[in-house]
């Protein structure tokens, strides 16, 4: 079957992709475990101690996929926004209302271990650094996604109108990523770069690719389990989801 | 398509829209004026909260002043924001204003601008006078007033969005606070850092200019953005 012989406009309808989205589910779970466990294995057991730093580094290997992830859904969720507001397409709103609880979910991680790692290497739990600032900036607008898909009854006018907030906050997303360039503060500068050759040892840089992967495809497993319940929710009244509900009593 | 085949050929530019909707909304303020002096009020209490919670040590309320005057302006201009679309939405205007011939970007942009000549100039021209009370010298006093000139535009603009978006929604408020604030964030960090600038002998250009850009952002930005949260609100 070639490329042009799918009709991909078909899995945008909620009922056709309710099945696609177990299957994918399914087997970026399946894959997400085994690379999260060698990645961590290779992490924390192989990977030499930093000579500066001791064993304290090793939290990167949680810190760096949490935080990357956490600005990569929400461009991912504000590009499902711009689909569902410019399409209209419902399918594309529950994508972007199945991602934001797990990109709230890294936003919080990637704060709280970085937390955790600035007390041995900064001395501090917290500070007000750009970074670190506008990365809680970015919880915020997580939350506030969220909190007002929930004040608003009616689905669909929820859809749009966190829809328009989601793309007023990605402006925010460039603002985190070059923070640390544009803002000579505490938080230090990348370390893996695409254009430049890596400043950290091989082993290490293959355990954090392991990690980000894991990360990516969790993200993805996850998203596409919630996906799945909100379709049902919402197309509760649809005959297809009645027929589905009887086969399963 | 078709609505746009059944609208007559009038060409009607933004500008007089923009123009009406400044008027209609001035003259409606104009005749609260207890309501403006109510938000004033609230700034200048907000402000004077300060000194008395962290005691009057002048060293530190000089260090504080610049923050303390921006976090009040933000909290004033967030409880402004219900003004903007509230009272027409409630009484449907708001829907008779989204069916007018003119654009309804212009439309908004002129009831922002309406909203910051009657809430953010009144709270710029009343800060050198509280700036003072944190023991300010002149030149802070001026990048003071300088930077709240071209960020308080900004602040409007911004939670023009947030008032459009929660139009008729239960808990309005505290969920408009979460959805304004965070984007308020860096408004105030460059706000407050005019003046710091200016005491590090560097000049304020660098934030004000910054303060610049973002309001020419945000004006070309935030009325596309609330003309679009109106109509899903109006849906």
């Amino acid at each position: 079957m070639s490329f042009h012989s799918i009709n991909w406009f078909r899995f945008a309808s909620p009922a056709s992709f309710f099945p696609v989205a177990a299957k994918l589910a399914r087997w970026f779970a399946v894959l997400a475990v085994p690379l999260a466990a060698a990645g961590l294995w290779l992490g924390l057991v192989v990977a030499p101690t930093d000579a500066q730093q001791g064993d304290a580094y090793r939290i990167i290997f949680i810190h760096v996929p949490a935080a990357w992830m956490s600005m990569f859904i929400y461009l991912v969720m504000a590009a499902w926004c711009a689909v569902s507001l410019t399409l209209n397409a419902r399918l594309s709103a529950m994508m972007a209302q199945a991602l934001a609880p797990t990109g709230a979910l890294f936003t919080v991680i990637a704060l709280w271990t970085g937390a955790l790692w600035g007390k041995p290497a900064w001395g501090t739990y917290w500070a007000w650094d750009a970074r670190m600032t506008s990365e809680l900036i970015l919880l915020f607008l997580y939350l506030g996604y969220m909190a007002l898909r929930h004040a608003i009854d009616d689905v669909r006018r929820a859809d749009r109108a966190s829809a328009v907030l989601a793309l007023v906050g990605a402006v925010n997303v460039p603002i985190i990523y070059f923070s640390v360039q544009w803002w000579n503060t505490l938080h230090q500068g990348a370390t893996v770069s695409l254009t430049a050759a890596p400043k950290m040892a091989s082993i290490m840089l293959i355990a954090l690719m392991l990690m980000t992967f894991a990360a990516w495809f969790y993200a993805i497993a996850v998203a596409m389990v919630r996906v799945r319940a909100i379709i049902l929710e919402r197309e509760r009244r649809t005959s297809w989801a009645g027929t589905l509900a009887g086969a399963a009593r | 398509m078709s609505e746009a085949a059944e609208q007559p050929a009038i060409e009607r530019s933004a500008w007089p829209g923009v123009a009406w909707a400044v008027r209609r909304d001035l003259r409606l303020a104009l005749r609260s004026k207890a309501e403006l002096g109510v938000q004033l009020l609230f700034y200048a209490v907000i402000v004077t909260l300060f000194p008395l919670g962290v005691g009057a040590d002048p060293a530190l309320l000089r260090a504080l002043g610049p923050g303390v005057l921006w976090v009040a302006a933000l909290l004033a201009s967030l409880l402004s924001l219900p003004r903007l679309f509230a009272a027409d939405f409630a009484d449907g205007t708001l829907e008779q204003i989204a069916l007018s011939p003119y654009p309804l970007p212009a439309l908004i942009s002129g009831k922002i601008l309406a909203h910051w000549l009657t809430t953010g100039v009144p709270l710029v021209v009343l800060s050198p006078l509280l700036a003072l009370q944190f023991g300010l010298d002149s030149s802070e006093l001026v990048a003071l007033a300088a930077g709240l000139l071209l960020g308080t535009p900004t602040l409007s603009l911004l939670g023009a969005i947030g008032a459009a978006l929660t139009l008729g929604l239960r808990a309005g408020g505290a969920l408009l606070a979460l959805l304004v604030l965070p984007l308020y964030v860096p408004i105030l960090i460059f706000g407050a850092g005019t003046v710091e600038a200016m005491r590090a002998g560097l000049g304020a250009g660098g934030e004000l200019s910054v303060l610049g850009a973002a309001l020419l952002a945000a004006a070309i930005g935030a009325p596309l953005a609330s003309a679009a949260a109106v109509r899903i609100a109006l849906d």
